[in-house]
């Protein structure tokens, strides 16, 4: 494999607040390949939402580094697109204008932002409400418009901060789906933080299971399924190698409970 | 009964209802000018101290054909209006500096909290020796509208959620970027609230700083019918004035309707 297109090498993040320091990860590494689509899981706390702020440029690091393409990530990058657990859109702003936020943040050329929001907007059937405010979307248009917001900036590394969480069961199901076929189209790099396995298991190329507080690499898990083409992840759900792989990280993950370490 | 027989009549019901409050409003202030002008016509109360509505009524068509009440209203309005925008617009201006700066926030906590609960009318005579009798009618119309302004605008921006100016962050966008495109449209619903508190203030500092020095206004009027002891004078002008401040008022109100329709804002009742 060539060089990563994301890459952690020995990373180490501690939270100081005036109640005493955190430490969130303790020498992550870890490296995803360019097209490729990787999950984290881990106990609620372990530092996985951390992992994601530290590539987007957001935190910088306690020790260790956070490479994109090799080069060391100073700041936010207009290559990184982010999604959040929940929507977040301006309610004051039409759909299409919320998707524009970034290019616009960004300075760029809005004519072709606007034909490529255009366009994603009508791959997730939302061309209707584009000039609809989100009040007037459901839960799963809302979080589809975040995506198409996420996207507009032409990412290549897509971060997905548990985006699937918020919505009720079915529509998530579906989500996950159209969210996968996208970025496997659009050959997008994609690092996906969650602490459904299911949904890990049914989108990941690799999982990567993370040790409760301060964080740290468990194990990784590729995910491989038998046929010609890897199916979409409503499929890979009742494939036969799914069982295994569901059981394997099961056992891996720590248990939930347990108060948060902190010196102090 | 079909749906739309049932709608007639709850709409039907809606429209009495609306209409019965509207009557007896109107019915509770003729009630109260009539009782007013027979408890002075019968000497039920003397009406020298009470003054009484056909003596208003008098006095306001002599003073409107000589044409002081415009005087006098003119200068109350334009002293009020000048001094809404010159608060707001100072406050909002301190308002985004203290965002800005978290450290000149932090700095400047304590004396925002006293300066709000420090009753600004004391600071009248201040202003008076100061500004002069025309400027001090100003200086206390901003002084009494401009820190409750700071106070809820610096707490509006705190209070937008933080996750929507992460997005922007992810973004990269710049602090210029997050108050233009987040903090601000978040915060126009603050902005309209603060709007609708400072009409009334300011008319408040307004009308104490007239009592304590104008030449001219309404609070001047009340003061020097208070001093010459014509009651129909003063009694005059707090009706004027009751006139203005709920004609200010319902102006914010349809301002704040406008905006709220044009930038798709939530309604803060």
């Amino acid at each position: 494999m060539g060089r990563p297109r994301i890459a952690l090498e020995e990373v180490s993040l501690t939270y100081l607040s005036p109640c005493g320091a955190t430490q969130a990860l303790a020498g992550v590494s870890l490296e995803v390949h360019p097209g490729e689509f990787v999950s984290i899981v881990g106990p609620s706390g372990c530092g996985k939402s951390t992992i994601l702020s530290l590539i987007a440029g957001i935190l910088q690091p306690t020790a260790g580094r956070v490479l994109l393409d090799g080069e060391p990530v100073t700041g936010p990058s207009q290559r990184v697109g982010y999604m959040l657990q929940r929507d977040y859109l301006f309610e004051w702003r039409t759909v299409r204008e919320n998707c524009l936020v970034g290019p616009e943040v960004q300075g760029q050329d809005m004519a072709r932002a606007r034909g490529r929001v255009a366009r994603l907007l009508q791959k997730t059937g939302l061309s209707a409400f584009a000039d609809a405010y989100p009040d007037q979307l459901s839960g799963g248009m809302r979080q589809r418009a975040a995506l198409v917001r996420t996207l507009a900036i032409d990412p290549d590394i897509l971060l997905l901060d548990e985006p699937f969480s918020a919505l009720d069961f079915q529509t998530k199901l579906t989500l996950i789906d159209e969210v996968w076929s996208l970025l496997r189209a659009e050959h997008k790099t994609a690092l996906l933080v969650t602490h459904d396995i299911s949904e890990a298991i049914s989108m990941s190329d690799r999982v990567i299971v993370l040790s409760r507080r301060p964080g740290t690499v468990k194990s990784v898990h590729e995910i491989r399924f038998a046929g010609p083409e890897r199916p979409v992840p409503f499929r890979a759900r009742s494939a036969p190698e799914y069982g295994g792989y569901f059981h394997r990280i099961w056992s891996e993950l720590d248990p939930p409970g347990e108060v948060n370490r902190s010196v102090g | 009964m079909s749906d739309e027989a049932l709608l007639a009549r709850y709409r039907q019901a809606q429209r009495r209802r609306s209409l019965a409050v509207a009557a007896a409003r109107t019915a509770l202030l003729v009630l109260f000018l009539l009782l007013w002008e027979l408890a002075a016509a019968r000497y039920w109360v003397n009406p020298m101290l009470t003054s009484r509505p056909s003596a208003v009524w008098q006095t306001l068509l002599s003073m409107g054909a000589s044409g002081s009440l415009w005087v006098h209203v003119g200068v109350t309005l334009q002293e009020t209006l000048v001094g809404f925008a010159v608060g707001m617009a100072l406050g909002m201006g301190i308002a985004v500096a203290l965002w800005w700066w978290p450290a000149l926030a932090s700095v400047l906590d304590p004396y925002l909290v006293v300066l709000n609960a420090l009753p600004k009318i004391a600071l009248g005579p201040i202003f008076y020796i100061w500004l002069g009798h025309t400027l001090s009618v100003y200086g206390m119309a901003v002084a009494i509208s401009v820190i409750v302004t700071i106070v809820m605008l610096y707490s509006g921006f705190g209070a937008v959620e933080a996750n929507q100016v992460l997005v922007m962050r992810t973004f990269g966008a710049t602090r210029g970027q997050i108050l233009r495109k987040v903090i601000i449209p978040a915060s126009l619903p603050t902005v309209m609230a603060a709007l609708k508190v400072n009409i009334g203030l300011t008319l408040v500092g307004v009308i104490v700083g007239e009592f304590l020095s104008a030449r001219a206004g309404l609070g001047y009027l009340i003061i020097y019918g208070g001093q010459v002891f014509q009651m129909q004078l003063v009694m005059t002008s707090v009706v004027i004035l009751a006139v203005i401040s709920a004609l200010l008022y319902l102006a914010v109100t349809w301002a704040e309707r406008l905006v709220s329709r044009l930038l798709h804002l939530p309604m803060r009742s």
